[in-house]
């Protein structure tokens, strides 16, 4: 995010996208609602599904899905047309803006309700009421990211910030709402292939010398990014991935295309699951080893508006399960040959892998990483801290891009409209949209062992438009089979009118009814995110 | 009322709000979650998962002790003969295909630390930049 929670209370208008907020981020919803009610924010929802918040929007935009960048460039269109743009923030600080001219100059509103269905009236309202705004924010959350153009639709949304000035003030920016609680860390620590801490590429030859040299492990770092997730799984079929080391996630589950990555799992030479269950990955590895709960371990997670907060161990370790940062570290002295066993001749030793606690692991990761070099644990107690944080004395930072982008000026991005990679045709009538329901989280293995929660939704629902069942002589309850062009799947029925004709909603908690079997490979081609939200499907009784 | 042998401050470990959660122990077991009122993020309110969701930290179906697949099966194994095979494992696949024959998935779910450390190896130890999360997913 690029500006804070808090910003929720300060914005005149929200605009959110692809976030079903009250199921996925329910406590900020619940700062949305607020601020709807008691303030009199203005909120438009841009979402094809009549979801809880709609009963909060001033505006209901419901396009077709997958069409979100022609409704938002026709957006842009209006606030060009009708002078809503903020022309002194556009010539201080920004670039390329007649290519952005140049590139919605087609896209009136009409043409927007021709591609989305969004009537034409109310894309000019939505733009009016966004473009007029003293402040306003976007959220949204992977409803935009998990496309075959997400990069594009993020992007796009930036756009309508950059035309309007809505950055590096209070109630502003544009926030995506993070899924799980650490994705925002995992990205940040150099959890991606071409970065490391803080964004740091590693094709930067100053960057890896710093880090060789503070390493000290004799090991050249690559000048290449390398393989993402899915080019992994890939990779595994084609030959070119032999092993695969798997801390904390499974995606044997929460792949897209799941059948494709289980068949790459099952082939692999060596895989390795650290976990704290026996997941559908660590089923298929050759090594598992047991990690711990958040419960039992020190630490810190980044949270969605960038704050660092502390993780602390309340209880001692499970069983004979270690804690993960003493099995990485073991792991680390057995391949650098410190613990004096094996391999001393393989890596010259040098960093020995020692470390006295999480905090220790830290104040490295502080000294290398010049975002977050004003940030130690001892800082974090008790309300954590926003970074960029370069120094000690420095407070964090709440608010981005005030003065000035990280890159200088903000740069326009002309985009033109695609349709999504694989749209509903004869065969495949329905559009397949997943999701998080409120009660559980992602591969379920954490939530569906609380037993509190798995006794409210215990099933894996299939939701279907209410007159496509009544079409489709499906009542709620009867077993229904999906299909797509990549597998099937079989779960009970739910009729409902929030959703619109044609879309089918399942949510991918469940491993009886995996709804990642049905789902494309089609990945937006810079950020290799899956397409989760389109895929053609049909449905049969069974 | 139970009263707890201690309260702990921690952090959510479900999604991005980041919720400072209080677990109440007793004898080593969670029994309840409260959250403070000027917890930065949520001001003391909580969802459904935050409040009820720590059941799976005392699970019966947590791992215990590590695996390794023998005849086909995995079976128990101590840390010391697990650790050395997969170092053994990782460093004969690197000698023989090349540090970018080996893959590394870091966790959304893990810490911080926890994630800087598993790169750390990836790219320190091993000699790779094939590090990526699931979270994209
Ligand atoms: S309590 Fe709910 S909203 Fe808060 S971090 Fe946890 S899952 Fe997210």
């Amino acid at each position: 995010m690029t500006n804070s929670i808090a910003d929720i209370h300060l914005a005149d208008v929200l605009l959110v996208t692809g976030s079903n907020t009250t199921e996925a981020h329910p406590v900020i919803s619940l700062e949305m609602k607020k601020a709807v009610r008691q303030r009199g924010a203005k909120l438009i929802l841009i979402d094809p599904r009549e979801i809880e918040l709609a009963d909060f929007a001033t505006l209901h935009l419901r396009p077709r899905s997958g069409t979100d960048v022609a409704l938002l460039n026709a957006m842009a269109h209006v606030i060009i047309g009708q002078g809503l743009a903020k022309t002194q923030f556009i010539e201080l600080r920004t670039e390329n803006f007649d290519a952005l001219k140049e590139a919605v100059k087609d896209c009136a509103p009409q043409w927007g309700e021709d591609v989305t269905g969004v009537p034409e009236k109310m894309i000019v309202e939505a733009a009016q009421v966004y473009g007029q705004a003293g402040s306003a924010a976007i959220f949204w959350a992977m409803g935009i990211t998990q496309s075959s153009h997400g990069v594009d639709n993020v992007q796009a949304l930036a756009n309508l910030a950059l035309l309007t000035g809505n950055f590096g003030k209070p109630g502003s920016g544009v926030n995506p709402l993070r899924g799980q609680n650490n994705v925002q860390g995992a990205c940040d620590m150099g959890g991606l292939p071409n970065v490391i801490t803080g964004y740091q590429p590693v094709a930067d030859e100053n960057v890896r010398a710093k880090f060789e040299n503070a390493w000290q492990t004799g090991v050249k770092i690559p000048s290449k990014p390398g393989l993402t997730v899915t080019e992994m799984m890939n990779g595994v079929l084609d030959g070119r991935i032999k092993a695969l080391y798997v801390m904390g996630e499974n995606p044997a589950l929460s792949d897209p295309n799941t059948n494709h990555v289980r068949e790459a799992l099952a082939e692999i030479e060596f895989l390795v699951s650290q976990d704290i269950f026996l997941n559908e990955t660590a089923q298929l590895a050759h090594v598992v080893l047991p990690g711990v709960s958040f419960a039992e371990k020190d630490g810190t997670f980044t949270n969605t508006e960038r704050r660092v907060q502390l993780v602390r161990a309340a209880m001692p370790v499970h069983g004979d399960a270690r804690r993960d940062l003493d099995i990485i570290c073991d792991l680390g002295q057995r391949l650098s040959g410190v613990d004096g066993k094996n391999f001393a001749d393989v890596i010259r030793p040098v960093s020995d892998w020692t470390y006295a606690g999480a905090s220790a692991v830290w104040d490295e990761i502080a000294a290398l990483t010049p975002s977050m070099a004003g940030i130690s644990h001892e800082r974090l107690n008790p309300r954590g801290i926003q970074w960029p944080c370069p120094a000690e004395d420095h407070p964090g930072t709440p608010i981005l891009h005030k003065e000035k982008f990280t890159r200088g000026l903000g740069k326009f991005t002309p985009l033109t409209f695609r349709e999504p990679a694989e749209n509903p045709d004869d065969e495949y009538p329905f559009t397949l949209n997943t999701g998080r329901i409120l009660q559980h989280w992602h591969g379920g293995t954490m939530s569906r062992r609380s037993e509190g929660l798995d006794w409210v939704v215990p099933e894996g629902e299939i939701q279907i438009n209410a007159e496509d069942g009544l079409r489709l002589r499906v009542a709620s309850g009867d077993m229904i089979r999906v299909t797509s062009r990549r597998g099937e799947v079989t779960g009970k029925a739910r009729l409902t009118d929030k959703l619109p004709r044609g879309m089918v909603f399942m949510n991918f908690h469940f491993a009886e009814v995996p709804a990642n079997a049905l789902t494309g490979d089609a990945v937006d081609p810079v950020a290799k995110i899956p397409e989760y939200k389109v895929s053609a499907v049909k449905i049969e009784r069974v | 009322m139970i009263k707890p042998d201690r309260i702990v401050a921690t952090t959510c470990p479900y999604c991005g709000v980041g919720c400072v959660l209080n677990l109440h122990i007793k004898e080593d077991v969670v029994y309840r979650v409260t959250s403070p009122h000027d917890a930065p993020a949520n001001h003391g309110n909580l969802c459904v998962k935050g409040r009820f969701g720590y059941d799976f930290i005392h699970s019966k179906d947590r791992l215990t002790q590590p695996l390794m697949r023998k005849d086909g099966e995995l079976v128990p194994a101590g840390w010391d003969e697990a650790m050395g095979h997969v170092a053994e494992r990782l460093l004969e696949i690197r000698d023989k295909y090349g540090p970018d024959s080996i893959g590394f998935l870091v966790s959304a779910k893990c810490t911080n630390e926890e994630n800087y450390l598993m790169q750390k190896v990836a790219r320190g130890l091993i000699g790779t930049n094939n590090v990526d999360h699931c979270a994209r997913l």
